[in-house]
């Protein structure tokens, strides 16, 4: 512990320049993101998630830009009879405003979480984690209704094959890491009740928020490359 | 503004980010109720797309406030993604050719 004061030049050139210097030169104790180590971490998975989600909406274009037959209309598929007449893409702009309207009570709970207002912090997190799982719940009436119209990974009566394996692999895992997102959510806000963080801090809420926002983000692309395109 | 209590900013700057996602969201969905078609209809979904992410990620997300060694970590790697994007359209667009020759009318 005495070598210490010495500078971070000094103490490389102090160690053996072997392999037991390769390893202490990159596990010295240097900090490059003054963050949260929770934060940080949180960025680095979003950042693999991104390239995930982006592999398949590339391949969803690859398979669109490369199949012969006509690509079923998407406003049309996804249009519901309501009042009397079909209103085009009504379910997924609903769905779009709700996830959105969650990610606004996401920032707010962030906000009352840094204030150390725990009551708030947690009521806004229920009600982040209920709008999400009412995402959830219409995106399993658009899943049911398009099966019982024949649509199929394989197959649907509309156009290309290719529409239904997109889909189904697209919107499932998104609406994957939306359940997932309502889980941690509940998990983090029944703990922030209990005061399980009044001691460690509240940067967790803003973490739990990153990847909150993050699902929202991935459905905006979602929205504008598979429905509106 | 990272201070030793995370970032904090005035709660009406949330607000008002919120209420223009609302705006862009109804402006995207008028896009296809409306029925624009064409590279109009492409451009307005791609500009209205890039203004929610970017709200989304800079203000509610708040790597606006964050320091550049971390905004570069992950806004750059992306960028590749430009790359896989180009070749698959090339990519596609040449396979669609092959199928035309091999598999459509006369063909």
């Amino acid at each position: 512990m005495s070598q210490e004061g010495m500078s971070n030049t000094a103490e490389a050139v102090a160690t053996p320049n072997d392999w037991n210097g390769f390893v202490s030169d990159w596990a010295s104790d240097k900090q490059t993101f003054s963050v949260p180590w929770g934060k940080a971490m949180m960025w680095i998975f979003l950042l693999s998630d991104t390239f995930i989600f982006s592999c398949f909406l590339t391949g969803y274009m690859n398979v669109r830009i490369s199949t012969t037959e006509p690509w079923p209309f998407p406003s049309e598929v996804f249009a519901l009879h309501l009042f009397g007449q079909d209103i085009p893409l009504i379910l997924i702009a609903i769905m779009t405003f709700i996830l959105i309207t969650s990610s606004g009570t996401m920032a707010l709970a962030v906000n009352y979480g840094y204030q150390r207002d725990r009551r708030k912090t947690a009521i806004l997190m229920l009600i982040t984690a209920l709008f999400g799982a009412s995402f959830v719940g219409m995106q399993a009436f658009e899943w049911t209704k398009l099966i019982e119209e024949g649509v199929r990974p394989w197959s649907n009566p509309f156009g290309a094959p290719q529409f239904g394996s997109s889909f189904f692999m697209i919107t499932g895992f998104h609406g994957m890491h939306v359940s997932a997102g309502v889980i941690y959510l509940l998990v983090v806000a029944s703990k922030v009740w209990r005061g399980h963080y009044e001691s460690k801090g509240y940067e967790i809420v803003e973490i739990t928020g990153l990847y909150w926002h993050f699902v929202d983000l991935v459905w905006v692309f979602i929205f504008a490359f598979f429905y509106l395109w | 503004m990272a201070t030793a209590e995370g970032q904090q900013h005035p709660l009406s700057l949330y607000l008002k980010i919120w209420a223009l996602l609302f705006v862009l969201s109804t402006f995207s969905y008028l896009v296809d109720y409306l029925q624009f078609e064409g590279y109009m209809r492409w451009t307005l979904i791609i500009i209205f797309m890039w203004l929610k992410a970017g709200l989304i990620v800079s203000i509610f997300m708040h790597m606006a406030w964050e320091r550049m060694a971390l905004i570069l970590a992950i806004l750059l790697p992306p960028l590749f993604l430009a790359v896989l994007v180009g070749m698959m359209a090339i990519e596609g667009g040449y396979t669609t050719m092959t199928r035309n020759i091999f598999f459509g009318p006369g063909g």
